[in-house]
């Protein structure tokens, strides 16, 4: 299913088809969330928000992001 | 309070001796109100994905600002030492939180902590330099133990976390106070004012409450009289009660009698 110019990730437990060439920052900027208010995991790995405009996704890649929110 | 008496944890001084959770608040804006009437410097807070789907959903730092009030990240809902791991570094990543709440349960029922895991994640933790409050079981040995591995904290159950039984093993809580020297502070538990005051009273450090405040019928209430209960507390343990009589003891002299 996956177009020539697209790829397929997994964000946050959900499939997303994401243009060829995205970065991790796009993605971010592409559903609003703020990057100083998250942290992220590209395939199960932290990764530095400081190199986020520039790293890459790739098909198939995971990725969470995760905030704060109230607990005890 | 006190102005001689500081609460320190990991060098930092606080003045409220209450760390609050932000969990099960009607809204964001009440749990920020609860806050604020507590006094609390410290809230615990939990790590969770992002909703990607409804993004107008409003974030926990709109209300509750990082720079004025501390974050204590929590590993709630964690089973394993490395699910716990992978949250704190998830949620030190975000703004370079050291101070951690580290919390890995043993059984879904009661919410009891899993110890041996607990111990595991702590000297982990401690290793990779996070400061650690940790979240035990009212065993004074255990607590000794994560003592010696380096815990920042020590925070055992008053009762099962949300249950508001109070604090159903006292003596255990006295004896743990006498075996460590960093802070102990009493988490999960504590249903009303009257528990938070005994947790003080019994010579613990601080106290960690959530739904007490949060599902009082008035939260804002309750956060304001658990604010006043651990200073109450406090200041009656600092001045040293009186001792227990079996038998009665008159207030007024007896000379004079007319």
């Amino acid at each position: 299913m996956t177009k020539k110019n697209k790829i397929k990730i997994k964000a946050n437990g959900k499939y997303l088809l994401v243009n060829r060439g995205f970065t991790v920052k796009k993605l971010l900027t592409t559903l609003k969330i703020p990057s100083k208010k998250v942290a992220i995991e590209l395939n199960e790995e932290i990764i530095d928000k400081s190199k986020i405009h520039k790293t890459l996704l790739k098909n198939k890649d995971k990725i969470e992001i995760v905030h704060f929110i109230g607990g005890g | 309070m006190l102005n001689n008496d500081p609460f320190i944890i990991d060098k930092t001084k606080y003045r409220s001796r209450l760390i609050v959770g932000t969990g099960k608040y009607k809204s964001f804006s009440e749990c920020a109100k609860a806050v604020k009437i507590s006094g609390a410097e410290i809230v615990t807070v939990a790590v969770r994905r992002v909703n990607i789907t409804d993004k107008s959903k409003p974030l926990l730092m709109d209300y509750l600002n990082p720079k004025k009030i501390k974050y204590l990240p929590n590993t709630a809902g964690c089973f394993t030492s490395s699910e716990a791991l992978r949250t704190l570094r998830l949620a030190r990543e975000i703004g370079g939180w050291k101070l951690v709440k580290l919390e890995v349960l043993g059984d879904k029922k009661t919410l009891f902590p899993d110890m041996i895991e607990t111990i595991k994640s702590t000297k982990v933790l401690v290793k990779e330099g996070f400061k650690v409050m940790v979240y035990c079981s009212d065993d004074p040995l255990i607590a000794k133990k994560l003592e010696d591995v380096g815990a920042s904290a020590i925070m055992p159950l008053a009762s099962p976390i949300g249950s508001g039984l109070g604090i159903i093993n006292k003596v255990n809580i006295k004896i743990i106070k006498n075996k460590i020297k960093i802070p102990l502070i009493i988490d999960a538990g504590i249903g009303d004012a009257v528990d938070a005051a005994e947790a003080m009273q019994l010579g613990c450090d601080g106290v960690l409450i959530n739904t007490a405040i949060a599902k009082a019928k008035k939260p804002l209430i309750m956060a304001e009289a658990m604010k006043l209960a651990v200073m109450s507390g406090r200041k009656s343990y600092l001045s040293g009660r009186i001792k227990k009589n079996t038998f009665g003891s008159a207030s007024s002299p007896k000379s004079g009698i007319i």
